[in-house]
């Protein structure tokens, strides 16, 4: 049995995270997740609080996942939205979150192109901070998510087999779930080109592959992060052509594992790049399943964060 | 107008091969006496200094006063209290300022405040800019700028990147002596970077700057200092490779030296976990084994110099995230503590070789006299109790920033005073 709280105030990442709190967010969302099939889905727990969005970077879907959970509990939501660096406006990310917080805020949710932005504001503010993705660093209840709904699919997440494909050097998707999968138990792997792989990540318990048909034979799930077309052709590889050739997630591809492979994808999916329309939208996909998680794992951070202070 | 009798101190002055329990008798900053029991008729002050040591003046070769256009991180005359009370008597400051040292102007803007700064305490000698405006396109006006007083050359906080100009500028520079100090640095490969790239930035989700970034631009130099047959100079080295590189140039007998900062022979990037924007600098804190190799070049000599890089940078600017922040700390009045702390305590170098990495070998760099500690000389010395404990506490630095990733370490060693210029600075 889990622990009946988190040990942290603030959920920054899944590096360290204990593993009883990892089980205790995961069971805690099973409950939230039952809540959403019922006709009506609000529940009172974090009535009176009041949580603000601080989003520095465009992210539709991670922010009404959010701002779904909020409301569904009952929260008073603030939203913020301030696309590129604060800095570059004048105002530091400090007097905006001072700002904030002077509003009497219980709980901050950030997302900042900045690797380490949340872990900063958690210090100079009083209030809860929940990551909802710095840089290239993590993106914790993306990696939550991703493993409630493994879970949900195979029952547990101790020795499964899970392969994370694409850019992992520019991914908090990636290091979250590898933070957070191993720390659970299961066997994570990464694939890409050589470029896209950071240096000594094999230091984090991860396989590292090249080849995508490699990988096939060996694993239980994919999760195929989601390429940066603008960022990255030409300078990480040659072109999206020549990527979708060797990475991209086919269904001809797939169909050599001799039993179907599961697969993931954090969205929004460049189709026919780095994951085939016949792949995304099959039976084996459970990337629609991911997004309603989302919503039951963001609650169930929430409510715990709240229910610790 | 220093007058003063130092009883008993342990002078060690590398120049004059003379290591003794001594006293000195100075008198209108001049060295009057060196000897046993020197007693003195007249009134004059009398310090006893059992257990000190006394040192040639100590010379940082690589400190930004940010004076003229940054002086809300730095002044000159902050910068020199900050050196007197680090054990200082001399800096050479980087050309990195608003405008940049391009121009004599600006050299004799310096100059001019460093005589009023503590009455001339601090000797301070520019390090001119490569190229005009450090853009890295055309030379300075190198021999104007040499005879104004330009101490060595440098595009400091930039590297010297294109190869033409680097060669030619090592053969300008050579027809005064004066030495090219690169800060070496591939830039294609350290775009966006902010910290060491390896396993720690891998984790942390942070751009990174491979060490080997370093490694291809000394290399690059030292091809290019053994064909035109100049003097060049590694600023902050931070790689083992780096050091290997410049270990060879020496077996060949070339003119190539490297200073160290303290801090990269202390902190290794583990340190930058948890993002605090004081471990941030450039180059960045690198590996155990860079860090190892550095006390291995400190110990054999391949490391000429210590240097601190001190780079000043307000609260403000360092309180923001950490890919947003400037690069640099200060450094000059942690250096003979983290120094002796690390090196002298656990045996890596002896207190003869860290006063010749203070103080005799930056000066033979730079072509500056030696300091004798004889009579007739005039009285140059940092004074140093080298078995105080202390802990670092910023709030007590003079400099005018407090960027350090050393608040609260508790290090042995530390200056007690300095004299130079007929002036004198006592640490409380
Ligand atoms: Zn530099």
């Amino acid at each position: 049995m889990a622990g009946v709280q988190l040990q942290s105030k603030h959920v920054l990442g899944l590096d360290g995270m204990p593993r009883e709190d990892i089980q205790l967010i995961l069971d805690t969302a099973v409950s939230f997740r039952e809540i959403l099939d019922r006709p009506i889905k609000k529940v009172p727990p974090l009535q009176g609080k009041t949580i603000a969005n601080m989003f520095f970077e465009s992210s539709t879907r991670t922010r009404l996942s959010f701002e779904l959970a909020e409301r569904r509990l009952s929260a008073d939501v603030l939203g913020f939205q301030s696309l590129g660096s604060s800095v570059s406006k004048g105002e530091t990310l400090k007097d905006t979150a001072r700002n904030i917080e002077a509003m009497k805020v219980d709980m901050v949710v950030i997302r900042h192109s900045a690797s380490g932005a949340p872990h900063y504001l958690a210090q100079v503010i009083q209030g809860s901070v929940i990551n909802a993705g710095d840089g290239s660093h993590e993106h914790p209840t993306q990696a939550l998510l991703d493993m409630y709904t493994l879970r949900e699919k195979f029952g547990k997440l101790e020795g499964l087999r899970i392969c994370i494909v694409g850019d992992i050097s520019h991914s908090r998707v990636a290091l979250s779930n590898i933070y957070g999968l191993t720390a659970m138990g299961a066997k994570v792997s990464v694939c890409g080109p050589a470029t896209m792989i950071p240096k000594e990540i094999e230091r984090l318990n991860v396989q590292v592959f090249h080849r995508i048909d490699e990988v096939i034979e060996h694993v239980d799930a994919l999760n195929v992060l989601r390429i940066q077309l603008e960022r990255d052709a030409g300078r990480l590889f040659p072109s999206i052509r020549e990527y979708h050739q060797y990475y991209g997630i086919t269904k001809q591809r797939l169909d050599k594992a001799t039993t179907p492979i599961t697969i993931m994808h954090p969205g929004p999916i460049n189709r026919d790049v780095e994951l085939s329309a016949d792949v995304a939208d099959s039976e084996h996909s459970l990337i629609l399943q991911q997004v309603l998680n989302g919503v039951a794992i963001r609650m169930a951070v929430l409510y715990l964060l709240s229910a610790r202070n | 107008m220093v007058s003063v009798l130092l009883k008993n101190g342990r002078l060690i002055d590398p120049a004059t091969g003379r290591d003794e329990t001594a006293d000195i008798l100075i008198r209108e900053g001049r060295i009057e006496k060196v000897g046993q029991s020197v007693s003195t008729s007249g009134k004059i002050e009398v310090k006893d200094l059992k257990g000190k040591i006394i040192a040639p003046g100590f010379i940082d070769m690589h400190v930004h006063l940010r004076e003229p256009g940054f002086e809300h991180k730095e002044t000159i005359l902050t910068g020199c209290q900050s050196a007197a009370a680090g054990g200082f008597t001399a800096v050479c400051c980087m050309p990195n300022t608003n405008p940049a040292i391009d121009d004599a102007s600006v050299i004799r803007f310096i100059q001019e405040k460093g005589k009023s700064a503590l009455g001339g305490l601090v000797d301070i000698y520019p390090v001119a800019a490569v190229t005009k405006e450090r853009k890295g396109e055309t030379l300075a006006p190198m021999a104007e700028l040499s005879e104004a007083g330009a101490i060595a050359f440098s595009d400091d906080g930039d590297p010297v990147h294109d190869s033409e100009i680097m060669r030619r500028a090592l053969e300008y520079a050579n027809m005064f002596k004066k030495p090219i100090i690169q800060h070496a640095q591939e830039m294609s490969m350290t775009r966006g970077g902010v910290m060491n790239e390896g396993f720690v930035s891998t984790g942390l989700g942070l751009p990174g700057m491979p060490g080997v970034a370093e490694d291809i631009v000394v290399s690059r130099d030292i091809f290019l200092v053994e064909y035109t047959k100049t003097q060049y100079h590694v600023a902050h080295m931070s790689t083992a490779g780096c050091l290997e590189l410049v270990r060879g140039a020496k077996e060949r007998k070339m003119q190539v030296s490297c200073e160290v900062t303290p801090h990269h022979f202390v902190l290794t990037d583990e340190k930058v976990r948890g993002y605090d924007t004081n471990t941030k600098m450039n180059p960045p804190l690198r590996t155990k084994e860079d860090v190892e190799a550095m006390k291995e070049g400190l110990r054999d000599g391949t490391i000429d110099v210590i240097a601190t890089d001190h780079a000043p940078h307000s609260y403000d600017e360092k309180q923001v995230e950490y890919q947003h922040a400037p690069f640099g700390i200060v450094g000059l009045e942690t250096a003979i503590g983290l120094s002796i702390t690390e090196l002298v305590m656990k045996k890596i170098i002896s207190l003869n070789q860290l006063i010749e990495k203070f103080s005799v070998n930056p000066r033979r760099i730079l072509h500056l006299p030696d300091i004798r500690i004889e009579a007739g000389s005039p009285a140059n010395l940092t004074i140093i109790d080298p078995s105080i404990e202390w802990t670092v506490d910023p709030q007590q630095f003079k400099s005018k920033s407090k960027n350090t990733p050393f608040g609260g370490f508790r290090l042995t060693g530390k200056s007690v005073g300095v004299i130079n210029n007929n002036q004198a600075y006592w640490s409380a």
